[in-house]
């Protein structure tokens, strides 16, 4: 008994440090959430949408930006088979008035995400282990199982892969 | 008789997986690991010379980073590739620099801004580009900036540590380990590089 009360309080404690570490804020003057890893963690495992598109990218990056219309397609063809495109932004905390011009220009309609963690060593391998560190960079997580993608895609390749997760 | 033929054909199925694990794991992992001996080049210098790793007869080993022009990664990084040249160049262990990018796909990568490029931030080190693309796929590298530190032996260059420069490429200022500072200090303290192997971020090489 003694025991199943120190485990209950265990988890009971972990559940509060988890809430109280993710905080959520905003970068100035937008909507985009700007999180830690952590946070970002947090924010993907409780996400509504049973199956998420998860794309790291940056203002800068030329291929990320060339398959940005396949996501927005994507997240677009598919929001009522409950799948939500997430984009990670990696732009530099100097960057964030050229992320928030270039996502009012492009009129994104998926949801933006910026995070900012710098320690970047400490967060690839928890986003996947075979993950280099090079972007662009995609993981599509489904309600069974998550596949990552260290490449670029065209809209049929990534129809087809997330295909693979939601049928 | 009947159990031997069991035992064979168990052991048989145990080697053929463990071959087939093996070259499951292979295929995953492109290039050099840690202990690897790296191979030489022949890459055109910004200032316009041929250049090889057999070229520094007086190196120990070097500090080999695939960068360019055009990434914000590279660019946040070209501030500290020069002081750590500056302090491990007279040590033996010179910084070459390498654009593996194709200037045809990334005009501001092309060979006349690499030389403005370095011209401008003052490099003291080679920089070398990757003309046809051959070298960085030998070494694996999948990103700028991507480091590998290696140590001649015996007239081989073993690598010797695989991965990012520290641990906060955007920011110096948040820096707290400097990873191939430290191996580098470790190696010439005849000391065995504790941290092999970091992930770096970065650019996707353009093909």
């Amino acid at each position: 008994m003694k025991q199943m009360l120190a485990v209950l309080l265990i988890i009971l404690t972990s559940c509060q440090e988890r809430q109280k570490d993710y905080k959520e804020t905003f970068i100035e003057g937008s909507n985009i959430k700007a999180l830690d890893y952590d946070a970002l963690e947090y924010y993907i495992q409780n996400h509504p949408s049973e199956t998420l598109v998860i794309n790291f990218w940056a203002t800068w990056c030329t291929p990320c930006i060339k398959e940005l219309p396949a996501f927005e397609k994507l997240g677009e063809t598919y929001k009522d088979e409950d799948v939500t495109v997430l984009l990670v932004s990696l732009d530099f905390p100097d960057q964030l008035d050229e992320l928030k011009a270039f996502v009012k220009k492009k009129d994104l309609q998926s949801e933006v995400l910026y995070l900012d963690d710098g320690d970047a060593n400490a967060w690839i391998p928890k986003v996947n282990d075979s993950w280099s560190g090079a972007i662009p960079a995609t993981l599509i997580t489904g309600s069974k199982r998550k596949k990552f993608y260290e490449r670029s895609f065209s809209y049929d390749e990534l129809e087809e892969e997330l295909n693979t997760l939601i049928n | 008789m009947k159990t031997f033929k069991i035992l064979t054909l168990l052991a048989l199925v145990v080697v053929v997986s463990a071959f087939a694990a093996n070259a499951v794991i292979k295929k995953e992992r492109k290039g050099y690991d840690v202990g690897d001996e790296a191979g030489d080049f022949y890459l055109r210098n910004v200032d316009n010379a041929m250049i090889s790793l057999m070229d520094f007869e007086e190196a120990k080993g070097f500090v080999v980073v695939f960068t360019c022009n055009t990434c914000p990664f590279s660019i946040a990084n070209e501030d500290r590739l020069i002081a750590i040249d500056t302090k491990y160049k007279k040590l033996g262990y010179p910084v070459i620099a390498i654009n593996p990018n194709d200037p045809h796909v990334k005009p501001g990568d092309s060979f006349k801004a690499m030389q403005q490029r370095a011209n401008k931030k003052g490099f003291t080190f080679p920089y070398l580009l990757d003309d046809g693309q051959e070298v960085f796929p030998k070494y694996g590298a999948t990103k700028t900036p991507h480091v590998y530190l290696l140590q001649k032996e015996n007239d081989k260059n073993i690598v010797k540590y695989i991965g990012a420069i520290d641990n906060s490429s955007r920011d110096p200022k948040a820096v707290t380990e400097k990873y191939l500072e430290n191996a580098l200090d470790e190696i010439l303290s005849g000391k065995e590089v504790s941290v092999k192997e970091t992930k770096a971020i970065g650019c996707a090489i353009k093909l």
